[in-house]
């Protein structure tokens, strides 16, 4: 029982080929089942709005109470499981209210009518044009649609919070908690976060989809106007070639696609 | 060979302790998975997205095209090989694959798991069609700690 070296070499040799053989038939068979998907084709539902600019209109003469602001953001806190942590550390806001000093930041006036300064300004993402969390975001989780809306991939979201440094707005929470038990009424038809991840406002993508507008504007009694800017008769187009809208922090050039309608109504 | 006989003997002991688990465990009979069929909701359609082989070997390679094509490509619907159109989304598998016997009062629930808050699955003794499967490969899944199951939406 005496073999030489190259002997047990060469044996050696032919049972590891023998082993390699049995993959490739492995993976030859696979290969037919992937085929047989290949006719497959991903295609948009007809019922779905489509635009190609989704922007908004806040008028302010219709948000006048805390009552008009709480309508709203409930509305999209109840169909998105927003969760209510209860401290502002840990808080998750996809609308929010602001005062006109910290929404219009560096254009505060002084001598401001009183009216305006108690304003619950209804704040949410600017979906930009120039979207600086799509640059910070490393990983692709932040990205802007066609259509101009900055969208969240939650499952590629790593939580380094990059986006949130670059957002200008403030539009962004991180889940410090996992928020489920936070959630007073949950929502089955849209997915709650983990702990670890960034959320924002978008635009409701998930109702757009379906053809209907976002769950604030429904329920804003024309307080919010959604439609699209490119379209010159959408009722956003219209407004905002006719009237003197502002938008928030214009001057860091992210062209923002929330305008805000304040001198309507009285202040007119 | 130098030694020959020490290294031969220590490479047939080497070879036994390495097979050593195969050797052991011959004869002996693999359930599989268990539930699978009992676990599939017989609808007036019950034919899946595409044939059962080919979403068993690759249902996890689709479920990463469906969600790149719904969250990223805005694509919602899906027209399989037979030109049969799906809507995009879990609820469009869970709506057959699941006894909705995993509901729960708590509000958001978990087909995988029986139990809410908890991310662990591979402990899980529930009946359910992706857990019966997931547990006996040893492969953990992260859905269901944001996705709900289709019992509460259809509620």
């Amino acid at each position: 029982m005496s073999i030489n070296r190259r002997q047990f070499l060469r044996r050696a040799g032919i049972v590891t080929a023998l082993g390699l053989g049995g993959s490739f038939v492995i993976n030859a068979a696979g290969s037919k089942l992937a085929e047989a998907a290949a006719e497959s084709t991903y295609g948009t539902s007809t019922q779905g709005l489509a635009a190609k600019h989704w922007a908004m209109v806040v008028d302010m003469s219709k948000f006048k109470s805390k009552d008009d602001f709480k309508r709203v953001s409930q509305a999209c806190d109840l169909i998105h499981n927003v969760p209510d942590i209860g401290n502002t550390k840990d808080e998750i806001k996809w609308i929010w209210e602001d005062d006109y000093e910290h929404t219009f930041s560096g254009g505060e006036n002084e001598y401001l009518t009183e009216s305006f300064k108690e304003l619950p300004f209804v704040v949410m993402c600017n979906h930009c044009e120039n979207p600086p969390c799509v640059k910070a975001c490393p990983t692709g989780a932040t990205f802007k649609r066609p259509d101009g809306i900055v969208d969240m991939d939650y499952h590629r979201c790593i939580g380094c919070r990059f986006c949130m440094g670059a957002c200008p707005f403030s539009a962004r929470s991180f889940n410090f908690r996992n928020p489920r038990p936070f959630i007073k009424e949950n929502n089955p038809d849209y997915p709650t976060r983990t702990q670890g991840v960034v959320e924002k406002c978008i635009f409701c993508v998930e109702r757009l989809a379906k053809g209907q507008k976002p769950a604030c504007v429904e329920v804003s009694k024309g307080g919010l106007i959604f439609g699209d800017l490119d379209d010159p008769n959408s009722e956003v187009r219209k407004i905002i070639s006719s009237k003197f809208t502002i938008r928030r922090k214009a001057e860091l050039g992210t062209q923002p696609s929330v305008y805000y309608l304040v001198g309507g109504g009285e202040h007119a | 060979m130098y030694k020959g006989g020490k290294i031969i003997a220590s490479l047939i002991i080497f070879v036994a302790f390495l097979t050593f688990p195969f050797f052991y465990n011959m004869g002996k009979v693999n359930a599989g998975p268990e539930n699978l069929d009992s676990n599939i909701k017989l609808t007036a359609n019950t034919q899946c997205v595409e044939p059962a082989s080919f979403m068993r070997a690759n249902h996890m390679q689709l479920l990463n095209d469906w969600r790149q094509a719904y969250v990223r490509d805005g694509k919602t619907v899906y027209t399989n090989s037979q030109g049969k159109k799906f809507e995009i989304n879990l609820d469009t598998c869970i709506k057959c694959h699941s006894t909705g016997a995993a509901s729960n009062t708590a509000g958001v629930s978990n087909p995988a798991l029986n139990t809410t808050g908890s991310s662990k699955t591979l402990a899980s003794n529930s009946d359910q069609f992706c857990v019966s499967c997931h547990n006996y490969a040893s492969v953990e899944l992260t859905c269901w700690s944001c996705h709900s199951e289709p019992g509460g939406a259809t509620k």
